[in-house]
């Protein structure tokens, strides 16, 4: 889960990060007036889960409130790369001598979350990364020891960092190293960290990404979650527990398992793309789904209205067959079917799946025996409704 | 011949009592695997299908003599139920569990790496040397005894294709899924070593996905170390740059993680490529 820049700079302060004392405003008003109260220069940022908010012009200064008013309103409702803006952050404006990047996440590789500073902060660090990544310095973290506070010194000697900012930079190092484990992080990352033309450190743009895997241990962050940020679909297939992401093509996927799913995908761009016709979503049911999964599933996958056919691709192992026929006609029950289907049945219980599904006699179901069948079917149907 | 695991094994199964352990202990015994007993801390001295339930898997190894062990217990309870098994001198640990954070894993490996043990998973199908034993919740019925090797990094993408082998009359040492997680016990390379040194275990097949860079590290040792033929197939072409999709392990990050360049360094290093899993017999023919 991606928290806001606001969120993950809160968390950053309960664990001693020194972090603008900015507040969030819903309407310009709100803006103007929390630009008075902070009687200095603010940056208005916008509040989007997304990358590269100062490039599309979601990031502004403003000198005076009327400013701030302004730049609110112009931000807020704006679209960032598909993402509406519906708050902004009203931070007080830093005089900035220096920016340093200063970040932590898991090196799968490695097995043990990795340190990564650079004396070269701001927003091109993924640049840096590509062009020169010897300008990155890294520094593994036990995953059981914990930060050692040389390690840190390791990283500010690495950087160049001048002498006096050590003690000040190796508090923040560790406090980020905490702040990471406990919250159950996959990320967190401080860009810029700035020094002040006044000497002092302070994290001006905060973000955090926390391991979903950990949300039931972890309920206030798991409260942070912004409902808003999904579609409807999205978020009924987070109740139902169901993986769903939303693509550009025409065939509805239904599929039990991730790797299947990509690969079910994969296989109605492969025999599709040269006609235009490519998958509109990717969606795993999950191991072990019941009926009522596989129902919610098909409700998700025909609220797109691009989807001009549905792909029922499962084979089973823990999900048995007759479950999913269940799910898929107690959907049909409810809506309307408007567009062909395609099932593909295999594995655990698969043939009595398929008696259930031919004893119902639904018009437009249509079985298929392999993948490469089921797909090839699907981008026929597809192709003859464009 | 297989790897890891054959009609020797004497398996345990942690969460034997539970919902998800029960089911997959029947179907293990079913298929034939040498369930021993099993382990539920408090449920010490019960029976389950004819099976002995201990209170912890150091009495259980005392008892049986069992070598491996096969978790199946929540994901709040599996780091320790690892840990345990590896700390009781089990050899080889199959781990189901969907769900466990990372942190808790990273934790895990560390502890684990003390032992002699081998880790297989979490977030995994399991194993299957078709005919000897099943260690896990591939269905049985899709693998039939061979000699081709299987690993995937998927659970129902590898059965799609054992199935595929198995209709095709190519039946299978051992399939093996090594967990889609971020952090895992055993990686491609691990079971690379493992095919080429069996020799029962004439040809491979590789299912990997787009996300991380275990695809790229499994290339540079077919390059350098294997003899035997590989075919493989990478899911998740069309997947759109910097979107996860629902394994934690999915997710593109830089070029390294995209399907394009596993697929470059498969092909550089000698792999048969499908770009349809269906092909894969065909492939290795």
């Amino acid at each position: 889960m991606n928290l806001h820049e606001y969120q993950s700079k809160a968390r950053f302060a309960e664990f001693g990060i020194p972090v603008p004392e900015g507040s969030v405003a819903h309407g310009s008003e709100e803006a103007f007036s929390l630009a008075q109260q902070a009687g200095c220069a603010v940056a208005v940022k916008a509040q989007v889960l997304v990358g590269g908010r100062g490039k599309a012009g979601g990031i502004r200064l403003a000198n005076t409130p009327e400013e701030a008013r302004e730049h609110a309103s112009a931000i807020l409702g704006m679209y960032i790369k598909g993402h509406r803006v519906r708050s902004v952050l009203i931070d007080p404006a830093a005089s900035i001598a220096q920016e340093i990047y200063l970040g932590i996440a898991n090196d799968r590789a490695e097995g043990k979350p990795v340190l990564m500073a650079s004396a070269e902060g701001g927003v091109e660090i993924e640049e840096i990364n590509r062009l020169r990544p010897e300008a990155i310095v890294r520094e593994h973290v036990d995953p059981v020891a914990g930060l050692f506070t040389f390690q840190a010194v390791k990283l500010a000697s690495a950087m160049d960092l001048p002498r006096k900012h050590w003690r000040a930079f190796g508090q923040i190092v560790a406090a980020l190293v905490r702040c990471f484990e406990e919250s159950d992080a996959e990320l967190a990352e401080i860009n810029p960290l700035v020094i002040t033309e006044d000497d002092a450190l302070l994290a001006l743009d905060g973000k955090m990404v926390i391991d979903d895997n950990a949300l039931p241990r972890q309920p206030q962050l798991a409260a942070l979650h912004d409902s808003s940020e999904l579609s409807a679909a999205e978020e009924m297939a987070r109740e139902a527990g169901i993986s769903y992401v939303r693509l550009d093509g025409q065939i509805g996927c239904m599929v039990n398992g991730a790797g299947l799913a990509m690969t079910t995908m994969d296989m109605t761009l492969l025999y599709g793309e040269a006609s235009g016709i490519g998958p509109a979503n990717f969606l795993d049911i999950g191991g072990g789904a019941r009926a009522d999964t596989v129902a919610t599933a098909l409700r998700i996958i025909l609220q797109d209205e691009n989807v001009k056919v549905v792909l029922c691709n499962i084979f089973g192992g823990i999900t048995r067959g007759d479950e999913v026929a269940h799910g898929i006609l107690t959907a049909c029950e409810e809506v309307q079917l408007q567009v062909p289907m395609i099932i593909r049945l295999q594995g655990t219980n698969a043939e009595e799946g398929s008696r259930i599904i031919n004893d119902a006699g639904l018009s437009g179901i249509h079985a298929a025996g392999t993948l490469t069948e089921a797909a090839r079917m699907a981008v026929d149907a597809a192709g003859k409704t464009l | 011949m297989s790897i890891l695991v054959d009609e020797n094994s004497s398996v345990i199964v942690q969460g034997i009592t539970g919902r998800e352990g029960g089911f997959h202990t029947r179907k293990m015994i079913e298929y034939g695997t040498a369930v021993a007993g099993g382990v539920t801390p408090g449920k010490g001295g019960e029976w389950f299908e004819g099976k002995p339930v201990f209170d912890s898997v150091e009495s259980a190894v005392k008892v049986t003599g069992a070598d491996v062990s096969l978790v199946a217990v929540p994901a709040a309870f599996a780091p320790d139920a690892i840990c345990e098994a590896a700390f009781a001198g089990i050899r080889l640990v199959v781990c189901l569990t969907e769900f466990i954070p990372v942190r808790d894993m990273m934790k895990v490996m560390h502890h684990v790496k003390q032992t002699g043990c081998r880790l297989v998973g979490p977030n995994c199908p399991g194993l299957l040397s078709p005919g000897l034993a099943k260690i896990g919740i591939m269905p049985g019925f899709i693998a039939t005894p061979g000699n081709v090797g299987v690993v995937s990094r998927s659970g129902t993408l590898t059965y799609e294709v054992v199935y595929a082998l198995s209709q095709a009359g190519m039946g299978q040492t051992t399939c093996i899924g090594i967990g889609g997680d971020p952090v895992i016990g055993t990686s491609f390379v691990d079971v690379l070593r493992l095919f080429e040194e069996d020799p029962q275990t004439e040809k491979i097949a590789i299912l990997g996905e787009i996300g991380g860079r275990a695809e790229i590290d499994a290339a540079d040792f077919i390059r350098e170390h294997m003899t035997k033929p590989v075919a493989a197939f990478i899911a998740g072409a069309s997947a759109p740059e910097g979107t996860r999709m629902g394994h934690a392990g999915a997710i593109i990050e830089g070029t390294e993680g995209t399907a394009a360049s596993k697929i470059e360094a498969l092909r550089n290093a000698g792999a048969r490529v499908a770009e349809n899993p269906e092909q894969i017999p065909d492939l290795l023919r």
